[in-house]
């Protein structure tokens, strides 16, 4: 043992507990005072023991509180992963009818700041402001100046490069989250068929708010939209078509300096879009131009009296009742009067016209005689069957209510008569003049694949077969012989109604404020596709000889619009067929027999 | 070297010293490097020094450290009074010092250069005065011409006087709080107990009433939203967010905002970035060493070992709960650091030489004597 060990130096405990002798009595008073006459020794032991349990409490209470904290969800994060959720749903694919992609998710990451978490508010504002100047450096420095916030959205949706610099920056409380941005590969090709989403990527126009009304909404409500697995969603859409129409009515709308133009390609047996478009559209990618007034689907939003194309509607009414037949003779010799009015033909013949003939020339006073003497319940009651005085629904949320006369005497019966005094979509007049077409099944239109048979389940009839026939007739006879001459595409026996009609300016119809309107069926014989052209205030050209009706703009288009589209169609040409009388009344009349 | 047959003085050293308290400061150490890693860049490169000042330089104090504990640790308990007398009398003077000399850091004095070293002498008071005060109440107990009582009451008085002056109320807290406790284990009456304990609220509510700033810590203790509770509301947010495994290394966040995150917040860092879990097992680290020392002191029979023990075991565990406490929000924000873990040249050295002086005062001692003493019946023993 080289040293000691460390010995307390007095091991004196014996004196701990005995009452000090020897020690003056003010020292002993004051001892008693103090400390009493206790045990020291065992006091002491005691009190060691009650700071050991103080000391556990203590450090008991600590670790609970860390307890509790660890289970504390961070609320923090919560409210961010609720805006994630909010954010980030995922959306199903849209395709056209052959899967081409016309709306898609891609993952865009977005800007957030917590202001909580900030150190810097300036600096920050300053540093992100010089890599992204668009952003308004004011409202961002009012975003984060709240400290008490815990999270603050500084831009939705930048670009990767944009994202590199931020992170770069390493600005603390300032974060991305990946959301998925919608995008339309095609722009404004098929805008106002799939409409567009909102910042949040919901649906807000077109079948994108169709998609979320049925069921999307709810699953993202659950929080199930986020897979990306979920099944696209087919339209009748064909781009290719959708292109070629958007393009022949831009043109056609630069052409006619016309202020707006649209058109429908719909397959007549099925119901199916196959084109909707109308131009000036909007580009679903740049949301701003979207909300623009001019820029309606003026298809489905918007009403218009159609002029003569809706002479289709009267004279199928008479043909199907039977009390006019293509042979029927009405007499347009003179204009017709009704009280103060007076109704003219646009192509006076002045002379006793058949049925066929009210058709070809467009007779106003022919078709108003028709529908006189239909009587006016009738006529409403016929217009009511085919879907003319309802709002038409369809996949689209954009509908419009049509303008129906709140009394209709026989004055409006007979302008309704040649379209004018009641303003329908024209979507609803292409459904009605498809039902006329293809052998008298009112199918309603839709914006999704259909097949054949879950149409023909839908139809409903509206006329007789034969008076289908009889209508298919008559649109050929117009190409061949009447006002829709320039629409007859060889190969494809179309067959075509013009539509002219004036438009009102304050209360009067004008002359020169025109809406014209085309409607044709291809094949005539064995109708497979209806085109409807709308042109809204085209305007006379050298080329039309100073004349802006249908037939000369319209009917142009479509028969360019056909020209393009009939072989993407797959319908093959077909040239020399007898005209119409011979080869859809014979055939009629011979499956009469 | 370290064998039981060969006596040497480290051998004698290693086989008596509490080896498991040992290793328990020893991990305390370590892991305060570890969380200056996390918690001091950020401070550091906030202030504009090098990101790695604080790191190195909590390593660089972790050297004397060790040396100073390992070497008090060998000392025997007479040489361990006089050196507290020695470090008493030169740090309280350095003290009264700083009230002159010393430069003004956040509206206080505390600290004074020496040969070009930042050193805040309060630190090293503590310890020494534990020992002081505990070599007093151990006289007051036996025969003794030592006027006891009233040295030990003189000393309180004239650290606190000073510490008020600076002022620090946080170590003048702790002071009296150990020195309350240590009379209170010396044996005294419960009457004046609850009278020291009254004295205690009185001044309390007195400094509630008087001290403006320690009035407004209060109530944003009380009541979060009717002030500034920034620090620690940040702090709570770095519990929440740690949660039990917490966000990784290098992953907090609230580090780069709390002033302090290095000294008196660094529990809340290390709840960001290392979890609940590291925060509970620190936790468990201090009770270990608290409890084990107290233990120590229960069964040690010389009054002033026992009273030397348990007080610096409660000058320690009182520092590492209060400074725990206001991390987690249960006390009013009061700046206290955290042993071993939070940085400080002063605290670090002056830890070490306390849990120095706690390991020596609880290496084993040959007990026979004692035994055989305390077996006898207690009338033998009064005889």
């Amino acid at each position: 043992m080289t040293e000691a060990l460390p010995v307390a130096d007095t091991p004196d405990t014996v004196a701990m507990a005995q009452p000090a002798q020897g020690e003056p009595w003010r020292r002993r008073v004051w001892r008693a005072l103090l400390y009493g006459n206790a045990d020291r020794h065992a006091k002491a032991r005691g009190r060691i023991g009650l700071a050991m349990i103080a000391f556990t409490a203590v450090y008991a209470v600590i670790a609970g509180r860390l307890i509790v904290y660890a289970v504390t969800p961070d609320s923090h994060s919560g409210a961010r992963s609720s805006a994630a959720d909010a954010v980030a749903t995922a959306r199903p694919d849209i395709l056209d009818r052959n899967g081409e992609i016309l709306a898609t998710d891609v993952k865009a990451a977005s800007l957030f700041g917590e202001p909580k978490r900030l150190i810097d508010v300036d600096e920050a504002v300053e540093l992100l402001t010089a890599v992204m100047p668009d952003l308004e450096s004011k409202e961002v420095r009012e975003r984060l100046a709240n400290r008490k916030r815990g999270f603050a959205w500084l831009k939705r949706e930048i670009t990767p490069q944009q994202q590199r610099d931020i992170y770069r920056l390493g600005i603390p409380g300032i974060g991305f989250l990946n959301e998925n941005k919608r995008t339309y590969p095609n722009g404004a090709e098929v805008a106002h068929l799939i409409g567009l989403v909102n910042v949040d990527n919901q649906g807000i126009a077109g079948i994108e708010k169709w998609l979320d009304g049925n069921g999307l909404a709810a699953l993202h409500a659950a929080g199930l939209a986020t897979d990306r697995l979920q099944e696209p969603v087919r339209l009748a859409v064909d781009l290719r078509v959708q292109h070629t129409v958007r393009d022949e009515l831009i043109a056609a709308r630069d052409k006619f300096k016309a202020k707006a133009a649209a058109g429908l390609v719909t397959d007549v047996r099925t119901g199916e879009i196959l084109s909707m478009v109308s131009v000036p559209d909007f580009d679903p990618n740049n949301p701003k131009e979207a909300s623009d007034p001019t820029r309606i689907n003026r298809l489905t939003t918007g009403v218009f009296e159609m002029g003569s194309t809706f002479k289709a509607l009267t004279i199928a009414m008479g043909l199907d009742s039977g009390k006019f037949t293509l042979n029927s003779m009405l007499d347009a010799r003179a204009s017709l009067r009704y009280g103060k009015f007076n109704i003219h033909d646009y192509h006076a013949q002045h002379r006793v016209l058949s049925l066929p003939e009210v058709f070809t020339y467009s007779s106003n006073i022919g078709t108003a005689k028709v529908a006189l003497g239909m009587g006016v319940e009738h006529h409403k009651w016929f217009l009511k069957k085919m879907g003319q005085l309802d709002r038409l629904t369809t996949e689209l949320p954009e509908s419009a209510m049509p303008l129906v006369p709140k009394r209709w005497g026989e004055l409006n019966t007979i302008t309704i008569a040649f379209g004018h005094g009641l303003s329908v979509a024209p979507l609803q007049a292409t459904m009605a003049v498809g039902a006329l077409m293809n052998g008298g099944m009112m199918i309603p239109p839709t914006f999704l694949k259909r097949s054949e048979e879950d149409a023909q389940k839908l139809g409903v009839r509206v006329v007789r077969p034969e008076t289908s026939a009889m209508m298919r007739y008559l649109m050929r006879l117009n190409a061949e012989k009447g006002s829709a001459k320039k629409v007859d595409v060889p190969g494809y026996y179309v067959g075509g109604k013009t539509g002219t009609a004036e438009k009102v300016v304050n209360g009067r119809y004008s002359k020169t404020k025109l809406l014209t309107t085309f409607m044709a069926v291809l094949p005539a014989d064995k109708p497979r596709y209806l085109v409807t052209i709308l042109l809204d205030e085209p305007q006379p050209t050298a080329e039309t000889h100073g004349y802006a009706t249908s037939g000369w703009n319209a009917a142009p288009t479509a028969a360019k619009i056909i020209a393009r589209v009939a072989p993407m169609l797959g319908l093959e040409p077909r040239l020399d067929l007898p005209p119409a009388d011979q080869l859809i009344l014979a055939n009629m009349k011979q499956a009469a027999r | 070297m370290i064998s039981r047959v060969e006596r040497t003085r480290l051998a004698n050293w290693w086989w008596t010293v509490d080896r498991l308290m040992l290793a328990a400061i020893a991990v305390l150490m370590m892991t305060g490097i570890v969380l200056s890693l996390a918690a001091s860049p950020a401070v550091a490169t906030r202030i504009g020094l090098d990101a790695f000042y604080f790191v190195n330089r909590h390593a660089l104090y972790l050297a004397p450290a060790c040396l100073v504990m390992i070497a008090v640790s060998f000392l025997n308990h007479r040489q361990i009074r006089r050196l507290s007398l020695v470090v008493f009398i030169v740090c309280l003077a350095m003290t009264a010092a700083t009230l002159v000399y010393g430069a003004e850091v956040k509206g206080a004095r505390r600290w004074i250069v020496l040969a070009g070293i930042n050193i805040q002498p309060s630190e090293f008071v503590k310890p020494a005065f534990v020992i002081l005060i505990s070599w007093l109440f151990a006289e007051s107990t036996r025969k003794s011409d030592v006027p006891a009582n009233t040295m030990a009451l003189g000393l309180l008085i004239s650290v606190v006087a000073i510490l008020v002056l600076q002022p620090d109320f946080g170590q003048t807290m702790l002071i009296a709080l150990v020195w309350g406790a240590l009379f209170f284990m010396a044996g005294m009456r419960m009457v004046w107990m609850i009278g020291l304990a009254g004295t205690a609220a009185v001044g309390l509510a007195g400094a509630y009433l008087m001290v403006p700033h320690v009035r407004a810590r209060i109530s944003r203790f009380m009541d979060p939203s009717s002030g500034d509770t920034y620090q620690v509301s940040n702090a709570i947010e770095s519990f929440v967010r740690g949660s039990w495994f917490g966000r990784g290394p290098g992953e907090g966040t609230v580090k780069r905002i709390l002033p302090d995150s290095h000294a008196d917040f660094v529990f809340a860092v290390a709840a960001e970035e290392f979890g609940i879990v590291l925060c509970l097992a620190l936790v468990a680290l201090f009770a270990f060493v608290v409890i084990r020392a107290l233990q120590h002191a229960f069964r040690d029979e010389d009054p002033f070992t026992r009273f030397a023990t348990a007080g610096l075991a409660i000058l320690f565990g009182t520092q590492s709960a209060i400074n725990m406490a206001v991390n987690l929000h249960l006390i009013p924000a009061k700046g206290m650091t955290l042993p071993f873990i939070s940085y400080g040249g002063s605290s670090m050295i002056s830890l070490a030489y306390g849990m120095g002086m706690l390991l020596a005062l609880t290496r084993e001692r040959p007990r026979a004597a004692m035994v055989t003493l305390e077996r006898l019946p207690p009338e033998l023993r009064t005889a």
